[in-house]
């Protein structure tokens, strides 16, 4: 397959943050739809997100995949400003093709996007077998692309339950999308994988550990949750060697180390991570990590305490506690690194911080919409099952789109009644502030969740860029 | 102009050509100059890329003017050399491959990285047909220099001297007056360019040799 390399760089490959934020704003945004009880095709949606089009948050096309039962979760690009590196000589690549992993089945689709953008086709399937043949990994999770083609982290190891032997990244062709086979070449004391970035320049990787497949494809393991068995731990690597460098551990409490997000200004040595509850409170917590004198450090820089609730408003899994989890599932940062949103999945809540002072997050912002025990409709009046989940945030940083359903063997364990999948938008001010855009609710329909949005031309968890905004 | 000031014009213009071409580092230089905000970083992160550039060729160039100069088959050299310069510029013409090896290299790696990148383009190969004209040539600069080896190291320093002003003055251009919004546009797709610049090299050298 022919990237078709052109004379100049693609337009949506920006050398810095701040350049991404001055291009033109996104008018349409991928999401990735998944059948909850994997009775149809998983699917991926293009929404018209260009305000004052007649079709502006509807959904233009549904392209169904050939199979059922991947659970479609997070996705990325095929290239992104990394290609414009200035040592990686990719630059003629382009921002074309949509790489989107089944988390339970192994499966990986790759989706070309051109040439009418709001019409995407499946061009090619990567099979689960050249997958578990190649890596030894299963359950593919987070894409980037960078320095050597595509990076796929994955939850699960080699085996029918993959806990036979360890899980990690593995690299894919950003040409000819083959699966090339393992990144790691020393993965040191690393068990559990989650997500993963880098900062380029840096030349530093940076990973985080959610739990094994038995502990997530049927449902949260409570009796694992409160035995701390989840992934509790940072691991940083050296990205050109391949090397793991060095853990930091959180606390056996601090239970699901999730999303990573280091600054976007490759400058700035220091990034966030998101812990979704510590099992002696319930509190979510914010992490900043920073290195200094070559050795990494992470310290609890924002605490969100859980909500007391009436039991008969609490599921099964919750009774005990009479309280709601904030349960922190994903955090997005803004392309100047000075908005961090974090989403409470468990209360409803969309929080923004101010961490222009990345070890003194100020809460700047909050909007509420769904949650277990105090639920919240959209200001339109319209449903909202679960609570605010993925995040993507706008290149400019004026707009945060969010979903709402976690996972689908998680979400009746949290929300009984069901999460039909919609994605809404916070407008952003510009000094900070957030509120809800009244014409702007997508609804996928009650056969359908919604997980993660991809915005057009990259958003704020694609792109890796390689030049300071000086 | 006589031939062999022409053959020096032609190694000093494909010097400026290998420094303005953005696969031979200058972004590099831009980077560093923006990440440290200053200037002397720019300047700096061309030594090391010069460096890397002037291994490349005169690994390239120093064997073959030995070769030239002790086995005195100077025009069979310059016929299989002038070939296999212009059959590698068809092969890259054919087969537009990024070295991905070169991915793997640490951003501190300046000299090795320039090195490797010279060597996987073919920068010295497109010098060695004019290099072995000068070697077969009898004028100033030749009888100056002792032997071929030398005219091959003086080729090399000469090559490398244009090529680092070449980069040197496209990174200073951006960082300073034109910005990063520029960088995206002066980033040309330079491969088939180059692999026909190989071919062309290659040809010469044929031509020069019969």
């Amino acid at each position: 397959m022919s990237t078709f390399e052109s004379l100049r760089p693609d337009p949506t490959f920006h050398p810095s943050p701040r350049l991404a934020m001055e291009a033109e704003p996104e008018r349409l945004a991928y999401t990735a739809l998944l059948s909850p009880d994997r009775s149809r095709p998983d699917a991926l949606a293009v929404v018209d997100v260009q305000p004052g089009s007649k079709s502006y948050g509807q959904v233009l096309k549904r392209l169904d995949m050939p199979n059922k039962g991947d659970e479609f979760h997070h996705f990325g690009w095929n290239a992104c400003s990394s290609a414009l590196a200035p040592m990686s000589g990719h630059a003629f690549l382009q921002r074309r093709y949509l790489v989107i992993p089944g988390l339970r089945s192994s499966r990986v689709y790759i989706v070309d996007t051109q040439p009418d953008p709001a019409n995407p086709k499946l061009v090619k399937t990567i099979e689960p077998e050249e997958i578990f043949r190649k890596t030894g990994y299963s359950r593919p999770h987070t894409v980037h692309c960078g320095p050597e083609g595509i990076y796929i982290s994955c939850i699960g190891g080699a085996g029918a339950d993959g806990t036979q032997g360890p899980p990690g990244v593995f690299l894919v062709d950003c040409e000819s999308f083959e699966v090339l086979g393992r990144w790691e070449i020393e993965r040191g004391p690393q068990k559990l994988h989650y997500d993963f970035w880098w900062n380029l320049p840096r030349d530093y990787m940076v990973s985080s550990e959610w739990g094994l497949p038995p502990q997530f494809e049927n449902g949260i393991v409570a009796e694992d949750l409160l035995a701390n068995r989840y992934g509790h731990q940072l691991h940083f690597w050296d990205l050109r060697d391949r090397r793991h460098t060095q853990v930091i551990d959180l606390g056996a409490n601090h239970q699901m180390a999730l999303e990573v997000r280091p600054a976007h200004d490759p400058t700035r040595e220091y990034g966030f991570l998101g812990v979704v509850v510590d099992t002696t409170n319930l509190e979510a917590s914010i992490w900043t990590w920073w290195r200094e004198g070559g050795k990494f450090q992470a310290r609890k820089t924002a605490t969100i305490p859980p909500e007391a609730a009436p039991v008969d408003r609490l599921p099964v899994l919750l009774k005990g506690f009479g309280a709601v989890p904030p349960l922190v599932s994903d955090i997005d940062l803004s392309l100047d690194d000075r908005f961090l949103y974090v989403a409470c999945w468990g209360t409803g809540e969309l929080r923004q911080y101010d961490v222009s002072d990345p070890m003194l997050p100020k809460l700047a912002g909050s909007v509420r919409i769904g949650g277990i025990a105090r639920h919240e409709n959209h200001p339109t009046g319209r449903p909202f099952g679960g609570g605010p989940q993925m995040v993507e945030v706008s290149r400019d940083g004026k707009r945060v789109y969010f979903t709402n359903s976690l996972y689908s063997a998680w979400d009746p364990q949290f929300y009984p009644d069901g999460v039909p999948g919609v994605q809404v938008m916070c407008n952003a001010g510009a000094d900070g502030g957030i509120e809800l855009e009244r014409e702007f609710y997508v609804d996928f329909g009650k056969d359908y969740g919604a997980h993660q949005v991809r915005l057009q031309g990259g958003d704020c968890s694609t792109d890796s860029f390689c030049y300071p905004s000086a | 102009m006589s031939a062999s000031a022409a053959l020096w014009a032609t190694i000093l213009a494909l010097g400026l050509y290998h420094g303005l071409n953005p696969a031979m580092g200058w972004p590099i230089a831009v980077a560093r100059g923006l990440e440290q905000r200053r200037a002397a970083a720019v300047f700096g992160t061309l030594l090391p890329l010069g460096a890397g550039h002037f291994a490349a060729m005169a690994v390239v160039l120093v064997p073959l003017a030995w070769l030239s100069w002790v086995l005195a088959w100077s025009r069979p050299i310059r016929l299989v050399a002038g070939t296999v310069v212009l059959l590698f510029g068809v092969y890259k013409l054919l087969r537009p491959r990024h070295p991905r090896a070169l991915a793997r290299i640490r951003p501190g790696q300046l000299a090795w990285w320039s090195f490797l990148m010279a060597t996987a383009h073919g920068a010295g190969l497109m010098l060695v047909p004019f290099m072995l004209g000068l070697c077969s040539e009898d004028d100033m600069f030749t009888s100056l220099a002792r032997s071929d080896v030398a005219t091959a190291l003086a080729v090399a320093v000469a090559h490398t001297l244009a090529m680092v002003l070449g980069g040197l003055g496209m990174a200073w251009v951006v960082y300073r007056y034109l910005g990063l919004q520029f960088l995206r546009r002066a980033w040309f797709n330079l491969d088939a360019a180059w692999a026909a610049s190989l071919v062309l090299a290659g040809g010469a050298g044929v031509a020069m040799a019969l």
